[in-house]
This record gives C-alpha cells, sequence and structure tokens, in this order.
C-alpha cells in the first residue's frame, strides 16, 4: 500500500475489480493535481507553430521584394536612375519617367501632413489634459473610428461633398486671397491636388493623433507638477512638460501618418485627377505612385510597360517601409520610458 | 528675503474625503520649518495647499486662509502668480530631461517671459551656486541633459531651478527620501545656507532629519496639526501624549 499512497501509476499484475477500484480512489487523493514533467508534446508543438507563424511575415515580405525586384529589371535596366527624374510617362513610344508620380506622392502627402498635424495635435491635447472626464472616452472612440472607415468611402464622401465645396467656395476664396502665391492659380474643378491633400489629412488625423496621445499619456506627472509648480499656465504646462518631453514619439506618430498618406491608393485615385503633369498650383490635377499602378495595371500590355509599373511599386514600397521603422523607433523611444528614466 | 507664513482654518479634501482638517499655523520667516508625521497624514497635502498645487488634482478643493507675507494666498491672487513665488521641491527629482542643465535652472525665467541673456546667466550660475551644484556642473551645464545627472545632483538641479526665480518661500516635500545618505548630507547642508535668503517648509518623515536642520516643527496626525513648537521642544519635551509617542517610535 505504500506506493499507492505515492500515487505510483502503475499497479503490478493483474488485480481484482474491488482493489483497483480503491486504487484509483487513493492515487485520486495523493497525486499531485499538476504532473511534474508532464507532456512536453503539445508546448513543443505550440512554440513551432508560433515560429513557424512569425517566419512566415519574413518570408511574404522577402517574396514581395524578391518579386518586384525581379519584375522591375526590365524598365531598371532600360531607364536607370533616369527613371525618377523624367517626367514623360509615354506608354505609346515605351518611354516611362516616373517623376509626376513621385511629386504628385509627395506634394499630397505633405499637403496632409501640414493640413493634418496641428489638428490632430489639438485633438490628442484635449482628449488627454482638458476634456471633461465624461466626453473622454466617447471622443478618444470616435476619433479611432475614423481610422476604421474603408478608404473608398472616404473617396465616396470626397467626390459628393469634398469637390463641389472646394469647387462653388473654397478655391474661389482661396484663388482670389491667395492666388499671388502661385499655389492657388487655374480653373477650380474642385478635383486635384487639394483634394487629394485634404481627404489624405482627414485619413491621417486618427493616426497622428493616437500616437499623440499615447505618448503623451507616458509622459510622467512629475513632469507636469514640476512645471506647474514654477508658475506655468496650463497651455505652457502643456507645452513645456508634455508635448516637450513626448516630441520624439508625436514625431513618429507624424511619420506613421506620413506612411500611410505615401501608400493611400482608393480615395486619392478617386479625387486627385489622375493626370501625369507637374503643376505649382494645387487645383491642378496630378497622379501618385499608388494610383497609376491601380489604374494602369489591367491594362499595362508592353512588357517594358509592366516593370516599369513594378519599379514604381518597388519605390514606394521601399519608402513606406523606411518610414514606418523610422516612425517606430521614434514612437518606441519616448513609450519605453525615455522622459520617466529622468525622473527615477 | 523671506517672508513668513500665517495659516488660518485651512481644509482640504480629496473628492468627499477630508485630508486637512482646520490647520491654524504661524511659520517665521528665513527660518526652517519641519513638518513630520506618519505616512497619509497629510503633509504633502499641506505643502500643496500652501502654493495651491493641491488644486491641480482632479476634485481636489482647499478652503481657508494662506497668508504669505502680504499676498493672501487663496482670495484675489491667481494661482499661477502665486506659484511663481513660490518654490517648490517634490520627492522625486524631476528635472526637464529635453533639456539641457543650463536651461533648467532658466525655464523658470523663461516661462516669466524674461529674455535678458546676460541676466539669466547671472542669475543661472547663481541659483547653481545657492544648490552647492555649481562646480560640478559648471563645464557642462550647456550640453548636458538635466537627465545625465546622478539622484542626488539632480535633486539640487531642481532646488536650483525653484530658486532661479527668487521666491520667498521654498517648500520642499520629502527632498531626501530618494537619495543616498552622502547626498542628504549636501542638502541638508544647502537648508542651512539657504535660510538666510529664504523662508523653508520641508515635509521629512525621518526625525533625525527635522531635528538637525529645523528650528520649529509641527507634527500632524489623520489630517490635524496636532502640535507646533520649537523643534527642540517637540524632541524633547512635547505637550501632546501623541507626539511623544510618535517621537519615540511607539507607533507611525
Ligand atoms: N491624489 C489623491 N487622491 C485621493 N486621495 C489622496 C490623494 N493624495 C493623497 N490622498 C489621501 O490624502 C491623505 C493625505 O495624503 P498625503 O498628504 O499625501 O500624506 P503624506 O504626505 O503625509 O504621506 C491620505 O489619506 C491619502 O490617502
Ligand atoms: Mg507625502
Amino acid at each position: 500500500m505504500a506506493n499507492h499512497a505515492l500515487g505510483a501509476p502503475h499497479v503490478s499484475g493483474p488485480q481484482p475489480t474491488e482493489k483497483t477500484l480503491v486504487v484509483v480512489e487513493t492515487s485520486a487523493q495523493s497525486a499531485p493535481l499538476v504532473q511534474v514533467g508532464g507532456n512536453e508534446w503539445p508546448d513543443r508543438v505550440f512554440s513551432w507553430t508560433m515560429l513557424l507563424c512569425g517566419l512566415s511575415v519574413l518570408a511574404i515580405v522577402a517574396l514581395i521584394i524578391v518579386e518586384l525586384v525581379t519584375k522591375s529589371n526590365l524598365s531598371w535596366h532600360a531607364f536607370g536612375w533616369r527613371f525618377f527624374v523624367q517626367s514623360d510617362w509615354d506608354p505609346v513610344n515605351d518611354q516611362y519617367g516616373a517623376l509626376p508620380f513621385v511629386y504628385g506622392t509627395i506634394v499630397s502627402s505633405v499637403l496632409a501632413l501640414v493640413l493634418a498635424v496641428p489638428l490632430a495635435i489639438g485633438v490628442a491635447v484635449f482628449i488627454t489634459e482638458m476634456c471633461p472626464r465624461w466626453l473622454k472616452g466617447p471622443l478618444a472612440f470616435t476619433t479611432e473610428l475614423l481610422a476604421a472607415i474603408p478608404s473608398v468611402i472616404y473617396g465616396l464622401w470626397a467626390i459628393f461633398v469634398l469637390v463641389p465645396l472646394l469647387r462653388e467656395y473654397v478655391q474661389p476664396w482661396l484663388a482670389k486671397y491667395w492666388g499671388w502665391t502661385g499655389l492657388f492659380e487655374g480653373p477650380p474643378y474642385g478635383i486635384g491636388m487639394l483634394a487629394a491633400g485634404i481627404i489624405l489629412a482627414i485619413m491621417v488625423v486618427p493616426i497622428v493623433s493616437s500616437m499623440t496621445r499615447e505618448v503623451m499619456t507616458a509622459v510622467p506627472q512629475q513632469q507636469r507638477e514640476a512645471v506647474l509648480a514654477l508658475g506655468a499656465t496650463r497651455w505652457e504646462m502643456i507645452r513645456v512638460g508634455v508635448l516637450r518631453n513626448a516630441r520624439a514619439g508625436i514625431l513618429g506618430g507624424i511619420i506613421l501618418g506620413l506612411g500611410r498618406a505615401l501608400g493611400e491608393t482608393m480615395a486619392v485615385t478617386m479625387v486627385i485627377g489622375n493626370r501625369p503633369e507637374i503643376a505649382k498650383s494645387l487645383f491642378a490635377p496630378g497622379y501618385t505612385m499608388a494610383s497609376v499602378i491601380a489604374n494602369e495595371f489591367s491594362e499595362a500590355t508592353g512588357d517594358v510597360y509592366l516593370s516599369a509599373l513594378v519599379e514604381v511599386g518597388l519605390a514606394l514600397f521601399l519608402v513606406t517601409i523606411i518610414v514606418n521603422i523610422l516612425a517606430q523607433f521614434l514612437v518606441w523611444s519616448v513609450t519605453r520610458g525615455t522622459p520617466a528614466r529622468a525622473n527615477g | 528675503m523671506g517672508v513668513g507664513i500665517k495659516v488660518e482654518h485651512l481644509n482640504a479634501w480629496f473628492g468627499k474625503t477630508q485630508a486637512l482638517h482646520d490647520i491654524n499655523i504661524a511659520i517665521a520667516s528665513n527660518h526652517c520649518t519641519a513638518v513630520i508625521g506618519p505616512s497619509g497624514c497629510g503633509k504633502s497635502t499641506f505643502v500643496r495647499c500652501l502654493n495651491r498645487m493641491h488644486e491641480t488634482i482632479p476634485d481636489a478643493k482647499a478652503a481657508g486662509k494662506v497668508e504669505i507675507g502680504e499676498m493672501d494666498v487663496y482670495n484675489g491672487t491667481s494661482a499661477v502668480s502665486i506659484r511663481r513665488r513660490i518654490g517648490m521641491v517634490f520627492q522625486k527629482p524631476n528635472p526637464f530631461p529635453t533639456m539641457s542643465i543650463y536651461d533648467n535652472v532658466a525655464s523658470g525665467l523663461k516661462l516669466n517671459g524674461f529674455r535678458d541673456r546676460k541676466r539669466t546667466d547671472e542669475i543661472v550660475e547663481r541659483s547653481l551656486k545657492y544648490a552647492a551644484l555649481w562646480e560640478e556642473v559648471k563645464d557642462t551645464m550647456h550640453k548636458k541633459s538635466g537627465a545625465g545627472l546622478s539622484g542626488g545632483q539632480q535633486q539640487r538641479l531642481c532646488i536650483a531651478r525653484a530658486l532661479a526665480v527668487e521666491p520667498q518661500v521654498l517648500l520642499m516635500d520629502e527632498p531626501c527620501s530618494a537619495l543616498d545618505p552622502i547626498s542628504t548630507g549636501k542638502i541638508e547642508e544647502l537648508i542651512f545656507q539657504l535660510k538666510e535668503k529664504f523662508t523653508i517648509v520641508i515635509v521629512t518623515h525621518n526625525m533625525q532629519q527635522a531635528s538637525r536642520v529645523a528650528e520649529f516643527t509641527g507634527f500632524f496626525l489623520l489630517g490635524k496639526l496636532i502640535e507646533f513648537d520649537k523643534t527642540e521642544k517637540i524632541f524633547t519635551t512635547p505637550s501632546d501624549k501623541r507626539t511623544e509617542d510618535y517621537i519615540t517610535g511607539r507607533f507611525g
């Protein structure tokens, strides 16, 4: 009976049923509930599966790069670096220069940031520092919700609401008072670079503002108190005690927003006008890298044409990857506790 | 020069819980006054009521009369202008990590709209000397961040920052509790010299520290000021039984 009491799993030899029942009872009472050194297999399978999941992400990225590089080879050999500084995009004569798309992508994205960043930081400051408590949750939720709206919906909204508004009211006003800058001249179509910039701005606001909110919350309370105790007003406290400490992370959020704006396709394609031209005026139509790929890929017949489109895609891919890495790094530099360390 | 502080019928709340009950005290100018008592008895709340930092906490409020020199703290003066004339040093050193040492010290001046570079240089130097930090940082103060200093140096930097705006009163809430004994010694020495120019109120849970640096000591218990007297008297022949129990370590 001694080894029964220890809960030994083996009972040697055949035994009467009665006896077995007794054994089961005693071992159930005395055996540890969790078996030491039990089966390791589920654990191993689990780790291997997870590792595979992790690796598959890397594999997908690698495959995309390989595919883009091989497919764009033809165009790269034909045009070299000229591809990015020439502005004629002429499928008829098989001449491809991507400059108008690069220009359109950069201008629409920068315009989006110029419009979105002050608004996004304002929203973040209001939600974290000034908003009455009952409004905090709903407001934060609504801002996040903006990020969840499919971009084609933004595009539709822009066509039916934003573009007419620009055409009827905003552009005539801009042309009248700011036309001398050269940025707002030409016929007010509504559709064009300005519309693309505005719609991108609306899409970028939730990204920048939620990032800003996150890094602002990471700034320790003692920093706010330090500024207040020096006799700062509320605004000075926010500027010196919060925004200044969070600035690297805010910059990260802005760059993350830039990444989003650079790659956005659908909404932009619907309102930018899709003409490969470089114009100073923001009223003029333009074209972006993402839009040209989406629009022309299905009708690209020649090998060089196809290859040129893939090269545009490769360039866009690399730029967005770099931008995102930079953004993550900056955000991380704040949230891992750089400002907090100063207090410890 | 420091000024005296007169507190009458001061009450303070966090939401519905009352943290201070009818505090009356007169703090002498150009002396150091210690505030002692067990943890949670309202020491921090008391000093934070003196410069109206208490009300920056959501739902916290205070009522009563506090006079600092000529200034009526809770009547007719804005919280911002009160805080500009009262320096405060916190338990955890909190220099601004994104600013150089120099900018940390000058930050109060900048907030006040002070722009004169040459005067700022002088004031920064003087404040760092007051805080006994000048010799250690004078060569690096423009390049090095406030966060790059040791804990004790950071706390002295915070003292310099508070002193730069020439406050009339310096409030210190357990300024040494995060520091090692050597840094603590330096700060205590500093308090001795600062008394000549400022009125100092120091919260401490360390009774030896109170007896070393303060001429007067107030003993708080459960949000009430139990006894306030010369430090010597408090630590040798207190008149209240509860003070005696605390001093002799029978509770707290
Ligand atoms: N932010 C706060 N919110 C609610 N109650 C608080 C807060 N800070 C302090 N208290 C309460 O007020 C009382 C006094 O606290 P405090 O002044 O910090 O004590 P001490 O500094 O003497 O340790 C304590 O009972 C504490 O729990
Ligand atoms: Mg305290």
